[in-house]
């Protein structure tokens, strides 16, 4: 073998004289303002990473090609060439006559698919007369009570068309209902409806704290969702496995990535328990991850998804489809990281953080607006960040090939360490005896508020500069917000005392009565629950039927 | 009084469920020496106002994002004045928009936190606030 066939040989003494001669005795004249280099997730990164980093690297093992396993570079063989991502604004405001002029808008302008934001009560599955949602109607997403909102928030709006993403997490099953019925009275069939729920629950427990029932009745809602939407609705994604809230309550990236993947596993553990089929609903499960500040570890993260998901389908569920090896996701950018001192900064946040996600394969994408720290988007912030996309994925050129970035010693070294990191935490849940008792335990809790707290402490200690915050401060005048009037209220109450009236009310409680006793003897409740909202039965009639049955959860308080 | 510790119930008013801001709270707090009492996720104005009173504490701090402020803090304020607790200092942070700044301030908000706001201005602005 001649000395120069193994590159790497003479690399390692290069690479230590460099670092030695070249790059500390450079250091040494002129100090670095910074002695640490982290990631915003406190990950220590090298000052050059070379092939020494990347040793045993193989590239079919690691990579492959676009549309193969174990799909890092993406699970489409075409990727954005063949067709880009969906621009989904997550939007929802007021009453349904509010949001749907918001939809019409936004279609108007090239989105191209919808994604609805509820208010509160309907996230907590109670109606807009309970004494709990005073001051809540419509102000963080629209307000539904009843199939006669849902009606009138898709008016006009062709349901066989247009995709649809709902994030609904413990009334779920019930939103799905009226969605599913509102497409009936479009004349469309459940058959080519398609659209995603967000469905789910572990991460409510770990994160968002959106939760109604104790969690394992909550599985069995999801489970019924899987097992109804395989045989009834083909084309709808009845998961999205979330990794944004996890995120946003101060994960890092790794417990980010890592208790979203191990939720998924929980899913699907749960799902065979009931007998159905790994290739018949795994396909339909999707993902939905947050895009954040650092860069290079926000790529490495998606990249590293993929092949994680994969390999956890093929070898762990013994998974044959290769749809069930698809890690499908969506991204939005990072809420936390919109600042309310000089706003219009957020918009160069959102672009970088947009940037990540497409240069990670997204399938679809959210951009924050500039003034989110203060209200839900005016309908001008709102357009700056779909421009945002639009400027990425037809000005920046980054979409002109796969996977770009493939091939950097950073980015698949991070992309190795990811993998590595996440299988860390999977043997730990995995020993505690899964993710459902992890969380009894408080365990991805703890980890989370551990996180938040040491990162809240490096930017107190300016660790961690941020731009207009602990650093570069100045004044700024109060920038135009949306506001919500309590006319709102007044208009939905209305409403919902009109369906109370007009509706057939002895079919709507009789339809409760079904649901309560199909709970009780732990049937599938989808159908029962399309004959409930069908009866306009409300929200909250539906969910207080079932609280009789299954009870509420209460967390345990701790911080 | 001097060298006792300063009483703060966290409270979390309104169906959100983001509590990452007020558990860094709670933590800094702690660490400042403070007691903490937390009271958990969605709580009405009623509960907050009982447990303040009940674990007779110095200083409210209410977290809320949903956008109900406007609504649940007048309740609270006007609670605590029915109670004859008006000795109760209150803060707030969460999201809350600049124009509805003066009116909690008027209420008797004594002091709202945006979002970046430190740790450090909260504890020392609380011991000002609380001359133990």
């Amino acid at each position: 073998m001649k000395k120069d066939e193994d590159p790497k040989k003479n690399l390692k003494p290069r690479y230590q004289h460099w670092k030695n001669e070249g790059y500390s005795r450079s250091l040494k004249k002129s100090p670095p303002e910074k002695k640490k280099f982290t990631t915003i997730s406190g990950k220590d990164i090298k000052e050059l990473y070379t092939p020494l980093d990347l040793d045993g690297f193989e590239y079919q093992r690691e990579l492959g090609f676009p549309g193969e396993y174990p799909y890092t570079r993406g699970i489409h063989p075409t990727m954005y060439r063949g067709q880009l991502w969906t621009m989904r604004q997550f939007s929802g405001f007021g009453t349904a006559e509010d949001t749907n002029e918001r939809y019409k808008y936004l279609l108007s302008h090239g989105q191209t698919g919808l994604s609805v934001a509820f208010h509160l009560p309907t996230l907590m599955g109670i109606d807009s007369d309970n004494p709990l949602a005073q001051g809540e109607i419509g102000k963080c997403g629209v307000a539904v009570d009843s199939l006669a909102d849902m009606e009138i928030l898709f008016n006009g709006i062709p349901l066989d068309k247009i995709t649809t993403s709902m994030t609904i997490n413990p009334p779920a099953a019930v939103l799905w209902a009226m969605y599913i019925a509102v497409a009936e009275k479009q004349g469309v069939s459940p058959k080519v409806i398609s659209g995603t729920i967000q469905n789910d629950i572990l991460k409510e427990y770990i994160a968002q704290k959106t939760f109604i029932f104790p969690p394992r009745h909550s599985m069995k809602l999801i489970v019924d969702t899987f097992e109804y939407g395989a045989k009834e609705v083909p084309r709808w994604n009845t998961i999205s496995i979330s990794g944004y809230h996890i995120r946003e309550a101060g994960s890092t990236a790794l417990q980010e990535l890592a208790f979203t993947l191990r939720d998924g596993i929980e899913y699907i553990e749960w799902a065979l328990e009931r007998g159905l089929n790994v290739d018949e609903f795994a396909p339909r499960l999707s993902f939905f991850f947050n895009a954040h500040n650092d860069f290079f570890e926000e790529v490495a993260k998606f990249r590293a998804a993929r092949k994680i998901w994969a390999e956890v389908m093929r070898k762990r569920f013994k998974a044959k489809n290769p749809r069930s090896w698809w890690l499908r996701f969506h991204t939005q950018t990072s809420g936390v990281s919109l600042m309310a001192q000089q706003p219009y900064n957020n918009v160069i946040r959102v672009a970088l953080q947009a940037l990540a996600a497409v240069l990670g394969g997204t399938q679809s994408l959210h951009t924050n607006s500039l003034d989110e720290t203060y209200a839900l988007p005016s309908e001008e912030a709102v357009t700056i960040a779909l421009r945002t996309q639009q400027i990425i994925a037809h000005e920046s050129g980054v979409a002109n090939t796969i996977d770009p970035l493939a091939g950097s010693y950073f980015v698949e070294k991070l992309t190795q360490e990811m993998e590595k990191g996440t299988k860390e935490y999977f043997r730990k849940i995995d020993e505690m005896g899964g993710m459902l008792k992890a969380i009894e335990l408080g365990f991805p809790q703890k980890e989370i508020a551990d996180s938040a707290y040491e990162y809240q402490k490096a930017v107190e200690e300016k660790a961690k500069l941020i731009v207009g915050v602990n650093a570069f401060q100045m004044e700024h005048e109060p920038i135009p917000v949306l506001h919500i009037d309590e006319s709102v209220a007044k208009q939905q109450l209305t409403r919902l005392k009109q369906v109370r009236q007009t509706r057939n009310s002895s079919r709507a409680k009789a339809g409760l009565r079904d649901l309560k006793k199909a709970a009780e003897d732990s049937q599938n409740l989808l159908p029962y629950l399309l004959d409930c909202v069908k009866t306009y039965a409300t929200l909250g009639e539906i969910i207080d039927s079932l609280k009789e049955v299954y009870g509420e959860y209460q967390e345990p308080i701790t911080y | 009084m001097a060298g006792k510790k300063v009483r703060v119930l966290i409270a979390k008013p309104g169906l959100d469920g983001h509590d990452r801001g007020a558990k860094v709270i709670c933590r800094a707090l702690r660490d400042a020496g403070m007691e903490i009492i937390y009271t958990g996720l969605r709580r009405t104005p009623e509960e907050i106002v009982n447990a303040a009173i009940q674990e007779d504490v110095d200083v409210i701090g209410l977290s809320i994002l949903s956008g109900a402020h406007n609504v649940l803090f007048p309740k609270i304020m006007n609670l605590l004045a029915e109670k004859g607790a008006e000795d109760i200092v209150v803060m707030a942070g969460g999201i809350i928009p600049d124009k509805d700044i003066p009116k909690m301030k008027k209420i008797g908000i004594a002091e709202i936190f945006l979002p970046g706001s430190s740790t450090k201005d909260i504890i020392e602005w609380i011991e000002k606030r609380i001359d133990k």
